[in-house]
């Protein structure tokens, strides 16, 4: 495939982390529910919403399945972003006079540490991260669940939050696993007429959940082929960037990540620079959530990438769905305005004549 | 009913795509760069300019090139950063040209901006165009002034020797 390759009409899709596509199968079983079997799943008295709470439950063992909990033990929400909400709000505000501790990373999601932030204002400590007994353990699975095994009492999982539309489901709907066994117990955020054992209170979403369902059924029973899969494109990806770029950094640890995630550091060349001249394929530099602010990726930093490197790093979302000939076109694109970039960057310049760019006094804006 | 509503949203999306992100003008910049490079190292009557900073994701170097008269009559630039700072200072050298050294001192960051129709979250990139447009001018006259200073010495130590 040559760069005179005809571009595709519509960009090639390579940003797996902030989405994933609807599983057609997924789509399949939602429609009935968003056609005719339109019931409440909370109205007792009639077969609408006995249909459509079958459906629910049968969707919420699906999910149960995945990672090896009980039904029971399975609330829906909207979303990963409520999931650890309730997590980190509900359970600390429950236990807040025995327990005010609390214990995070550097590279959690944004509506973690906001929600750590929230809990600090209302008097809970934050410390850094260690194990230790008798510490609730809290998640967040939503990148994890459906592409590796995840088993919650081989993790000593307490509270695990998942999300839909990161493993081909629906937007809109997630789940928080909360352990019964031994018990853990939040205060529901969200007041209302009880639902989801009183945790999350509000009409649960029966077309959102059944899709929900089918993708973690779906997910469950493909882990392994859709990894083998994920593997190879990733490893295609990077041997070919490799061979016709040097100073390409990969982010993250090569052995002990998931391949699907590829976040590549190209020296001397601006990330967003990239990804307007990869034009035709969908990416993103750093993480989605915070690309509103021009700090680099925080997440990049506290694993230890240089301030400048932070700046010129792209991440490739590799899926189920995407295609050899995909990851040929996108690296060779890369490969080509990476060169064309680094011929318009006076840091390669530098570097070309042999200076130190550590050595240089930059004047700061 | 539903399903004609229905076909028009999907259709408007498909004939006026979603807003991008990148203004045509700044795309343009990028897909025919005019002016990217650097003269030749030791070239005479060059100015260059070395603004920005690896940690801010922002670092231009702009030269200007100026002839016994005073007027800039070439301009060269190489931008690490992205898509709305390649374009400002793409841009930064299209319009030096021409102009003399204090009519480029005139260059505002809110043209260069208004121009790009740079977001507010992109202001900052035409800002450091500006300023590397007053670096390499401000280069240009050290330079100038000690070529001169030094030629003002050789003078009076001719005159010396001559003496």
């Amino acid at each position: 495939m040559s760069v005179s390759t005809p571009r595709p009409s519509r960009a090639l899709y390579l940003d797996a982390q902030s989405t994933t596509p609807l599983d057609p199968r997924v789509l399949d079983s939602m429609l009935p529910f968003m056609i005719s079997m339109y019931g409440n799943p909370h109205s007792r008295t009639h077969s609408y919403g006995w249909e459509t709470e079958k459906a629910t439950e049968d969707a919420r063992k699906s999910v149960a399945d995945i990672i090896g909990a009980d039904p029971k033990e399975i609330i829906f929400t909207s979303g990963a972003t409520e999931s650890n909400n309730i997590a980190l709000k509900g359970c600390a505000k429950f236990y807040r006079e025995k327990k005010d501790h609390i214990i995070t990373t550097q590279t959690e999601h944004k509506c973690v540490l906001d929600s750590c932030r929230y809990l600090e204002n209302e008097g809970f400590q934050i410390g850094e991260l260690c194990r230790s007994k008798g510490v609730f353990f809290h998640t967040d699975a939503a990148q994890a669940v459906g592409k590796i095994p995840i088993n919650v009492n081989d993790l000593n999982i307490d509270l695990m939050s998942i999300s839909g539309h990161k493993i081909y489901g629906p937007k809109g709907v997630g789940a928080l696993y909360v352990r019964r066994r031994p018990r853990v117990r939040v205060e529901a955020l969200q007041s209302g007429g009880g639902q989801e054992r009183g945790i999350r209170s509000g009409t649960v979403p029966t077309p959102l959940t059944v899709g929900f369902g089918t993708a973690c059924a779906i997910a469950q029973q493909e882990l392994e082929y859709d990894h083998k899969w994920v593997e190879y494109l990733s490893k295609r990806l990077v041997n070919k960037i490799n061979a016709e770029l040097t100073k390409v950094i990969r982010n993250g640890d090569p052995d002990h990540s998931y391949p699907g995630c590829v976040n590549l550091s190209f020296a001397y060349v601006e990330g967003e620079s990239l990804l307007m001249a990869l034009k035709d394929v969908a990416l993103s530099s750093g993480s989605a959530c915070t690309s509103a602010s021009l700090e680099p990726s925080y997440v990049l930093r506290a694993i230890g990438s240089d301030e400048d490197l932070a700046h010129s790093s792209i991440r490739f979302g590799i899926g189920r769905f995407s295609t050899e000939e995909e990851i040929d076109y996108t690296a060779e694109k890369c490969i080509h305005h990476v060169k064309r970039l680094r011929a318009m960057s006076p840091l390669w310049e530098m570097v070309e004549e042999g200076i130190d760019i550590k050595t240089i006094k930059w004047s700061q804006h | 009913m539903f399903n004609a509503l229905a076909r028009r949203v999907v259709q408007d999306l498909r004939q006026s795509p979603a807003k991008r992100l990148y203004h045509e003008k700044v795309i343009d910049h990028y897909e025919n760069p005019r002016n990217v490079g650097s003269f030749e190292k030791g070239e005479e009557r060059v100015g260059t300019g070395l603004v920005g900073a690896p940690a801010c994701g922002d670092v231009m170097k702009l030269q200007i090139k100026v002839d016994t008269n005073g007027k800039i009559v070439d301009a060269r630039f190489k931008t690490f950063g992205c898509g709305s700072a390649i374009a400002s200072s793409s841009l930064a050298t299209e319009w030096v040209k021409g102009k003399t050294v204090e009519e480029a001192l005139k260059i505002k960051n809110t043209i260069i901006a208004k121009e790009l129709c740079l977001p507010p979250v992109k202001l900052h990139c035409s800002m450091l165009a500006e300023d590397a447009i007053k670096a390499a001018l401000n280069d240009y006259k050290v330079k100038q002034s000690s070529i001169d200073s030094a030629k003002d010495q050789e003078i009076s130590a001719e005159r010396v020797s001559v003496q």
